[in-house]
């Protein structure tokens, strides 16, 4: 075979190079990352000369400069006279106040529709699942428009709002309820709630672990429970004044005063996303309450557990184990589509992003910097949920 | 029957009352919910029979089917709009004659809605007598096509070359050839409506499908250079919004791209989709090769394939075949993700509903009406191809495996 022997430098460990696994391999990804990089440098380098020629800036320094544009409602006190970039951290604390609504909404619509789904009443179970295979079926951008156009839009005015028990008032304005205000003292009483919170989990962590190990009840739950109720509670007397006060709105000369008031745009969103989310979170639910087989459940039962220690013991961990990641990932969608937020003029981040590429042209940093926030929070989620799985598959084992 | 044998004959299906006392009057708590139910049910029902029959104005609707169902498409050209139609008809009977099954239901299904629409208890002003029998066509089409799949044989390998063909030729008909004067040039901006949706989405998956499969190797790969590129650009385009991917393709693009190269709109709003599809089809297909067991690899090996002919000769087909179900899900799922086109000026379905309550001052307060009607075209739409999918699922028993 070897009639014609080549140069030795062509071969290592007697395999010429171009039969060489390891070379071929190395070969392959080097020509892949410079035609990669190189596709990069191109893009890159047509963004540097088009920039130029329009004498746009490709740095982050317009971010202190002024924005100049009014922002509909915001968390944080807002003027035009901020700069942009605190534009865009009330653009993205208003995405972050949209899904931390949402999610805890949409979780309690989900799981009520789960159960309903999962209901011995035929009835009940169909409603469930007619809501379900209604709003997965229909694009979410369709029913923000018909939550924002064909509904928010066409509301009473003000003074003859829609009443609804509770009292809620709905009006083109929005949404009027019964709303809690922080008062002076909320600053004081809100770390009685955290120690409160804190203090709870650990304590029922530690007296669990002592029931498990030692076999005697020690009642971690009520534990937990009176002293996350206890300690505000408690703080709730310490502090000067009460901390939190309601307000019920009251119908003025021309609008409501008092009360907690949703925008036309966030309300719209927010039902909207609940809705929607809700029924793919009910699937979740019911997906991974029907994973639990029936012997789990029997084989408790038979070792003398009652049905709330099967639930809280046996269904549960079960369930929430196979419920937990797609449900995660329900969550992070939701936080994704509120980006729609754009087609019905609510300012969340991308809002503000897409104003200020109108009003400053700087489109290039403005998408880095939104789609690397965007990415943070998904890749976040995902290596956190990673961790998760990564325990309750130890446990499984 | 053999002697000895003993019959035990089915469980008989139970009285209308025990379903209704086991159903829906079990106890006390049961009961209530049912009074309940019926009220919710009987207050919704009645609400929405009154709307649709009684409040609702629906001429928005009625007098802008065509909009809806092609956009500004022009109308001296239209018939290359119902060409498309008619092979994609006709290529449904075949394939139903040929494959029977749910397939059959479907077309059957076609067959129906075609007929239904060309009696629509509309004026005549708005649908005309040709559409109406253009409509109707389309279930005779369906028919001849199902008599051909049944009788003439032929290796249903073609078929999936015929529909491969309809693709392209679909887009070659609706963009038309430069300076051609049978077939003149339609620029992409004319095309909207349901062609355009259906269009994107199309567009989407079928182009998303290769590069996700190559992304999907590439994650796969045991070259650590190829897989940190592939996972970066999956996880990114995972990561972030649609709409972000569509924004950036539609601003971003002319500047990254030198001045030279100009794409037009729709064309950047379908690279936007691709690129979005891609990263998802490769998640997907990633499943699929991991439901390929290590004995499949080593027999390749053992065969003495190497690892390219392992790959695309004993992997990926059976890969492919597993993620059929899920890549039907992703185009459902891209089918409602092109209404964000209208995020970028598209004139998709949903941008035409909202341009026509605009157009007019007396339908400026009909959202309901359209919106309602716009939902309604995706439900059926969508929940038809679920529901297919699901039922092909279920007699293949892919997925199951």
């Amino acid at each position: 075979m070897n009639s014609t022997r080549l140069p030795g430098f062509l071969y290592r460990k007697g395999v010429p190079v171009w039969r060489d696994v390891v070379v071929l391999q190395w070969t392959a990804q080097i020509i892949s990352a410079i035609l990669v990089i190189g596709f990069i440098y191109f893009l890159i380098s047509n963004v540097l000369s088009a920039a130029e020629a329009r004498g746009l800036g490709l740095g982050f320094g317009f971010l202190n400069l002024e924005a100049g544009f009014p922002v509909a409602e915001s968390v944080i006190p807002y003027d035009p006279t901020r700069s942009f970039g605190y534009a865009l951290w009330v653009g993205f604390l208003n995405t972050i106040k949209v899904a931390i609504v949402g999610i805890f909404l949409a979780t309690i619509l989900g799981l009520i529709a789960a159960l309903a789904r999962l209901s011995t009443n035929w009835l009940v179970r169909s409603i469930a699942g007619v809501y379900v295979n209604i709003i997965r079926n229909i694009p979410l951008l369709v029913q923000l428009f018909i939550w924002y156009f064909a509904f928010f839009q066409q509301l009473p005015p003000v003074d003859q709002s829609l009443t609804l028990p509770g009292p809620v008032y709905l009006s083109q304005r929005g949404l009027y309820m019964i709303g809690l205000a922080p008062a002076g003292s909320f600053s004081q009483w809100i770390l009685f709630l955290l120690a409160g919170i804190i203090l709870a989990i650990i304590a029922y962590q530690i007296l669990f672990r002592y029931q498990l190990r030692s076999g005697r009840s020690t009642y971690p739950l009520i534990t937990g429970l009176v002293i996350f109720i206890g300690l505000p509670t408690l703080g709730w007397f310490l502090v000067q004044g009460a901390p939190l006060q309601v307000t019920v709105p009251e119908l003025g000369r021309f609008n409501f005063e008092g009360g907690l008031r949703l925008t036309p745009e966030f309300a719209a969103l927010l039902a909207g996303l609940v809705v929607y989310t809700g029924a793919f979170i009910a699937e979740v639910i019911r997906g991974g309450i029907l994973s639990v087989s029936k012997g789990q459940v029997e084989a408790s039962r038979s070792l003398g557990l009652s049905s709330t220690q099967t639930l809280r013991l046996v269904t549960l961990p079960l369930a929430l184990r196979v419920i937990i990641p797609p449900l995660i990932s329900q969550y992070l969608n939701l936080t994704k589509n509120s980006s729609l937020a754009i087609a019905i003029g609510f300012v969340d981040m991308f809002f503000v992003g897409r104003t200020i590429i109108n009003q400053a042209g700087q489109a290039v940093p403005v998408f880095i910097l939104i789609m690397g926030i965007y990415l943070c929070l998904s890749l976040v989620t995902s290596f956190l949920l990673n961790i998760y799985n990564r325990r309750v598959q130890l446990v499984e084992r | 029957m053999t002697a000895g044998t003993t019959v035990i004959a089915p469980p008989k299906r139970p009285s209308a009352v025990k379903w209704l006392r086991r159903n829906l009057f079990s106890s006390l708590g049961n009961t209530l919910l049912t009074v309940v139910s019926v009220v919710v049910i009987v207050f919704v029902l009645r609400s929405l029979l009154r709307f649709v029959f009684v409040q609702a104005d629906w001429s928005p609707v009625v007098q802008n089917l065509r909009l809806y169902a092609v956009g500004t498409y022009p109308i001296e050209e239209m018939w290359r709009v119902w060409a498309i139609v008619y092979m994609v008809s006709f290529l449904m009977g075949v394939s139903a004659g040929k494959a029977r099954g749910t397939t059959l239901t479907f077309a059957g299904a076609m067959g129906i809605a075609y007929i239904a629409l060309a009696l629509l208890p509309i004026s005549l002003q708005y649908l005309s007598i040709t559409s109406r029998l253009a409509l109707a066509a389309n279930t005779v089409l369906i028919w001849l096509g199902y008599v051909f799949g049944a009788r003439v044989p032929f290796k249903g390998r073609w078929l999936a070359v015929a529909w491969g063909l309809s693709f392209i030729l679909t887009l070659v008909l609706l963009g038309g050839l430069r300076n051609a004067a049978l077939l003149p040039a339609v620029e992409s901006g004319k095309w909207g409506g349901l062609l355009l949706t259906f269009l994107l989405a199309l567009v989407g998956i079928v182009a998303s499908f290769p590069i996700g499969v190559l992304l999907a190797l590439g994650r796969q790969s045991k070259l650590p250079v190829v897989k940190a590129m592939c996972i970066v650009f999956i996880e990114m385009v995972r990561g972030v919004p649609l709409v972000t991917i569509l924004f950036m393709t539609s601003i971003l693009l002319p500047l990254l791209l030198p001045d030279t190269i100009r794409i037009d709109r729709v064309l950047r709003a379908m690279l936007g989709m691709t690129l979005f599809a891609a990263a998802y089809m490769a998640e997907n297909v990633r499943g699929g090769l991991q439901s390929i067991s290590r004995g499949q690899y080593d027999a390749a090996k053992a065969m003495g394939l190497n690892n390219l002919q392992t790959t695309v000769l004993i992997i990926l087909p059976q890969a492919l075949r597993v993620v059929i179900p899920a890549i039907v899900g992703q185009f459902i799922a891209l089918f409602m993700d092109t209404t964000l086109a209208i995020i970028v000026g598209l004139l998709e379905l949903l941008a035409v509903g909202s341009a026509i309550i605009n157009s007019n001052p007396k339908w400026l307060l009909l959202d309901t009406e359209v919106y309602a009607f716009i939902a309604l075209v995706f439900w059926i739409f969508t929940y038809s191809m679920a529901y297919a999918s699901r039922q092909v699922e279920r007699a293949v028993g892919l997925g199951t495996r």
